[in-house]
């Protein structure tokens, strides 16, 4: 149904940590496709391997087994650098508990990304995307929480990533909170285009993925198209 | 076991690396406190006993001659207990192997027996027999020097004449524990003896019969020393005494008390530096232990256990650290107490030397060290005690920032990262704080091992090369007239010839005195000189006295003030002569004014009983053999036996006390940079994860966590030179006595090893860091 190349494509992927004398597989042979603009969401509970697979997307980590590819680029056989190199072009991530600098200012912590990257946002342009631009000199400490996760997306979208990477960005808010930074995210997948992953084990968020897939015991159990993709303000938990 | 314990030995386990540097700090302040003291008690208790079973003397009188039946009225003294008169006279000993002359000091005992007064202790052999003409006993340390026995031969010329006596034995006495020829610095054992015969032997050498030259007295107990001192004075008068004097201006006591104030003075200072650092290192790691483990307390309180044993436990945890620590100390404290003794053994000759590891010191050593932990981690352990449960179990909020101090100073270039340092750096002032001082107290403990050798170079290079050039010193027996330097001049090899005069006198101003002698010298000497507070040779004055800084100091004594100089010599006139001015002298105190000004005040014509040459080196053994047959010649000394002596004794004690101190100044640089870096590595390393997973390669975090570690230490370093000058400045002025002072000479070498040797334990530091730094582990780090 989609006729761009494949952002990302994964083949048998497989991830098996060793917790002391304990094996566990992560992730049992996925094969995935996610395409440039699409919002998707990866829905699954804890324990499904979905934490393992975005950062395994991510560059933060290499499967045991299996091949994951970034447009042309084999990321399963990059070396630490290369891997490093791509999170700091490509890749925008969301975290579930913001992962801001505490030292630096709201304007300071886009900034601490853009001063890496090839062809970023300005970052005050940045946080106004996130509605942002009136609390720029504030710190953390100075922000609520979902003020802080809007800082983490304008520092995940400043670079101009391909791909932003969020890992349960709402978990740590209330439902009001969290449906502001989901707006964020539509509005941004939207305007800009990029390729949006949010993974969660909150289903009612599938309902505004164009695209959400299933995880359980490491393997994607199903996917599923959205007819009709509803606005965040239209959600309920 | 209760659960709680078994956390405390997990903990401990897990803490192993910070817990030892917290260990080796304690370890190194209570070894040093240990040593210190357990020497210290050693060598006072040694010296106490020793005088005690040996009946060392409390009152010596030299004299000229004076007939025996004078001691009935000593004794007759209110005050005096015991009254034991000797013969003593200076020898010379022609060893065979020796290249250097060899001299002595035969002492009288009565015939076949022990002296009253300062027992001789045998270490071998036994005394001359009764009757004997021959025999002698042979001071130990010149005997181990010389490997003489019981039954070898030993010559010597006593009084012009050759003499070949028998040894009976080897002895010790405790007037000669510091075994020193008068005007040496330091003792050589293989050119200096004291020889003990029987009296009717040596009065027959010296024609001394039925007369002595020297008597020493035992106080009655509560009897004023210097009341008798007095009396003696008076009664001893007619035979020309030289004044008596009790035991503190005695050579040997003199040296080895003096010795003993040092070893104080420095056992106070280092051990509490140590544990005072130990103290620090203790608060910053208890501080960040206790932040970390917020939940865990919680979890604890709200299951009922109380603010009281949650407390108790942190610090058992500490004190499991202090205590492995004040172990380490006192074993290795011990262990160093004997080398040192054993170090002090070689120049201090002690009959014994009671060595014991005294409970007390080690209780007092690891109660110092308990304190310390009390001290270090009391504000810790405090919140862990206050800590709320509920408060507890919420994570902490995020820390709050502001921007830092330099960007409000205007510079807003800054990067990101550099931006994170420094705000970080302000925002936890006090730990910022504490960490320089703790790097700044590694740096001024590193000058303070560097600098005695650059101060000790120094103090030599000024005493042998600016002021006493002379290659050879010679004393007369009698003051000659002045031609006697043309025929010093005229012996082989000499170039120059300086004379002076040197008169024992008492210097007195006010209430203070100090015995000693008063120099006369050339106008215009070039050899012997003496210097300004520049270190520039300055002229004598045509009149009055140039007193060394350090006696002024002890007299208090200024220039314009008029001195008390009591002559124990010739006619024993009082005079009284100005202060005209002070010179600088690190070894040794002195009063100096011209010849001719000083036989004016005798009255007197120029004379002189010494002179100084400058001779070829080459024809020293030409010189040597000549000098030795000259009977005028009391004495010879060379200022390169001089320095010789000192390098050895400098080479054996300073070097091995330079390595240790510097070992132990660079472990509290290692454990306080290192505990720094920990800390801000466990504190950091989540977000240092977060820049990792946002495209940071491992060198622009590496810079972000060493950066902050280096901007402590460049902090440090200006604040450590100016601590490091305080306690050199301390150190020295504690080591100041009148046989020597060292200068304060802090050389660009002093600094730089300071520098080095922090700058090192911070790149060990750091690698360690990048160590953890390239095995961080984002995923995990992130999950947290």
């Amino acid at each position: 149904m989609n006729a761009t190349p494949a952002v990302f494509r994964t083949r048998g992927l497989t991830r098996v940590y060793r917790m002391g004398e304990v094996e566990i597989h992560a992730l049992r042979g996925v094969d995935l496709d996610l395409y440039s603009g699409e919002f998707v969401v990866l829905l699954g509970a804890s324990g499904s391997g979905k934490s393992t697979l975005l950062n395994i997307l991510g560059g933060l980590d290499r499967p045991s087994s299996g091949d994951v590819w970034y447009r042309e680029q084999l990321l399963s056989s990059a070396s630490e650098r290369e891997l490093t190199q791509f999170r700091r072009q490509h890749v925008g991530f969301v975290f579930q508990f913001y992962n801001l600098i505490p030292s630096l200012t709201a304007l300071e912590n886009v900034a601490i990304v853009t001063d890496i990257a090839e062809a970023p946002l300005p970052p005050r342009e940045a946080l106004a995307l996130v509605g942002l631009d009136q609390r720029a000199d504030h710190f953390p400490a100075q922000l609520s929480g979902g003020e802080q996760q809007r800082v983490a997306i304008a520092r995940a979208v400043a670079k101009n990533p391909a791909v932003l990477l969020c890992d349960e960005p709402t978990g740590a808010l209330d439902s009001t909170t969290g449906i502001r930074v989901l707006e964020v995210l539509q509005d941004l997948n939207q305007r800009l285009g990029t390729t949006t992953v949010v993974i969660t084990h909150n289903a009612v968020i599938s309902d505004m993925a164009q695209r959400t897939i299933r995880l359980s015991d490491g393997q994607a159990s199903s996917v599923s198209y959205n007819d009709k993709v509803l606005r965040p303000d239209q959600l309920h938990w | 076991m209760k659960a709680l314990h078994r956390k405390l030995l997990r903990e401990i386990w897990q803490l192993k690396g910070q817990g030892m540097a917290i260990a080796v700090m304690v370890a190194a302040g209570v070894a040093m406190y240990v040593m210190s003291f357990t020497t210290l008690e050693a060598l006072r208790h040694s010296q106490r006993s020793v005088y005690e079973e040996q009946e060392f003397a409390d009152v010596f009188v030299a004299l000229k001659r004076a007939p025996e039946a004078v001691v009935e009225r000593l004794r007759a003294i209110d005050g005096v207990a015991l009254a034991d008169t000797r013969v003593i006279a200076p020898l010379n000993m022609p060893m065979a192997a020796a290249d250097k002359p060899v001299t002595g000091l035969a002492i009288s005992i009565p015939d076949g027996e022990q002296p009253v007064l300062n027992r001789l202790y045998l270490k071998s052999g036994q005394l001359p027999l009764a009757g004997s003409q021959n025999e002698v006993v042979v001071s130990e340390a010149f005997a181990e020097v010389w490997q003489l026995e019981p039954g070898d031969r030993l010559p010597v010329v006593i009084n012009g004449r050759y003499q070949e006596l028998l040894v009976s034995g080897t002895a010790i006495s405790p007037e000669y524990i510091y075994q020193i020829r008068p005007g040496d610095l330091f003792p050589d054992f293989s050119r200096y003896a004291i020889l003990w015969l029987n009296r009717p032997a040596l009065e027959a050498a010296f024609d001394m019969q039925g007369a002595f030259n020297h008597v020493v007295l035992r106080l009655a107990a509560g009897a004023s020393e210097a009341a008798v001192i007095n009396a003696a004075d008076v009664l001893l008068e007619p035979w020309g005494a030289l004044g008596a004097h009790g035991r503190d201006e005695q050579l040997s006591h003199r040296y080895l008390d003096q010795e003993l104030a040092q070893l104080e003075s420095m056992a106070y200072l280092l051990p509490l530096l140590f544990i005072g650092v130990a103290a620090f290192l203790l608060n910053v790691v208890a501080a960040r232990l206790i932040s970390t483990q917020r939940e865990q307390v919680a979890v604890l309180k709200a299951f009922g256990y109380s603010g009281g044993s949650v407390a108790l436990h942190y610090l058992l945890l500490m004190a499991g650290m202090v205590l492995a620590g004040a172990l380490l100390g006192i074993v290795a404290g011990t262990w160093l107490a004997s080398v040192i003794a054993g170090i002090y053994q070689d120049y201090f000759r002690f009959p014994w030397l009671d060595f014991t590891l005294r409970p007390a010191v080690a209780l007092a050593a690891t109660a110092i060290a308990g304190a310390a932990t009390l001290v270090g981690t009391l504000g810790a352990v405090t919140r862990a005690y206050r800590l709320h449960p509920a408060e507890a179990m919420r994570p902490p909020a995020p820390a709050r920032f502001r921007t830092s101090l330099l960007e409000r100073a205007g510079l807003t270039w800054l990067s990101q990262p550099s931006r994170i340092i420094w705000r970080n750096l302000e925002r936890q002032a006090v730990k910022s704080l504490l960490s320089v001082l703790g790097i700044a107290l590694a740096v001024a403990m590193v000058m303070l091992t560097a600098f005695q050798g650059a101060a000790i170079d120094h103090m030599m290079d000024v005493q042998f090369r600016l002021a006493q050039r002379q290659d050879l010193t010679l004393s007369l027996n009698e003051a000659e007239a002045r031609r006697a330097l043309f025929e010093l001049a005229a012996l082989p090899g000499v170039s120059r010839v300086e004379g002076f005069r040197a008169v024992p006198a008492v210097l007195r101003l006010g209430h203070r005195e100090y015995r000693g002698s008063v120099q006369g010298m050339e106008p215009g000497q070039d050899l012997a000189r003496v210097l300004d507070a520049d270190l520039r040779p300055i002229t004598l004055p045509p009149d009055g006295l140039l007193l060394t800084d350090h006696l002024a100091d002890m007299l208090s004594a200024q220039p314009g003030d008029t001195l008390e100089v009591q002559v124990l010599d010739g006619e024993r006139p009082l005079l009284r002569i100005p202060v005209a001015g002070l010179v600088t002298e690190y070894i040794g105190v002195g009063a100096y004014m011209q010849l001719a000004a000083l036989a004016r005040h005798l009255g007197e014509d120029e004379r002189i009983n010494g002179a100084h040459l400058a001779i070829d080196m080459q024809q020293r053994e030409a010189l040597d053999a000549r000098l030795a047959a000259m009977p005028a010649i009391a004495g010879t000394t060379f200022r390169e036996d001089v320095i010789t002596a000192f390098e050895d004794m400098m080479d054996e004690t300073l070097l091995v006390f330079t390595l240790f101190s510097m070992l132990l100044a660079g472990s509290i640089a290692f454990a306080v940079v290192y505990n720094n870096a920990r800390i801000t590595w466990a504190e950091r390393n989540r977000e240092l994860a977060s820049l990792r997973v946002l495209g940071f390669h491992q060198h622009e975090v590496a810079w972000i966590l060493l950066g902050e570690l280096l901007v402590l230490t460049l902090l440090a370093i200006l604040p450590g030179f100016l601590i490091g000058q305080a306690f050199c400045r301390i150190l020295t002025e504690g080591m100041k006595t009148d046989l020597f002072r060292v200068p304060l000479v802090l050389d660009a070498g002093t600094y730089g090893m300071a520098v080095l040797v922090v700058m090192v334990a911070s790149l060990l530091s750091a690698l360690i860091l990048l160590r953890a730094l390239v095995k961080l582990d984002m995923v995990t780090a992130l999950k947290r």
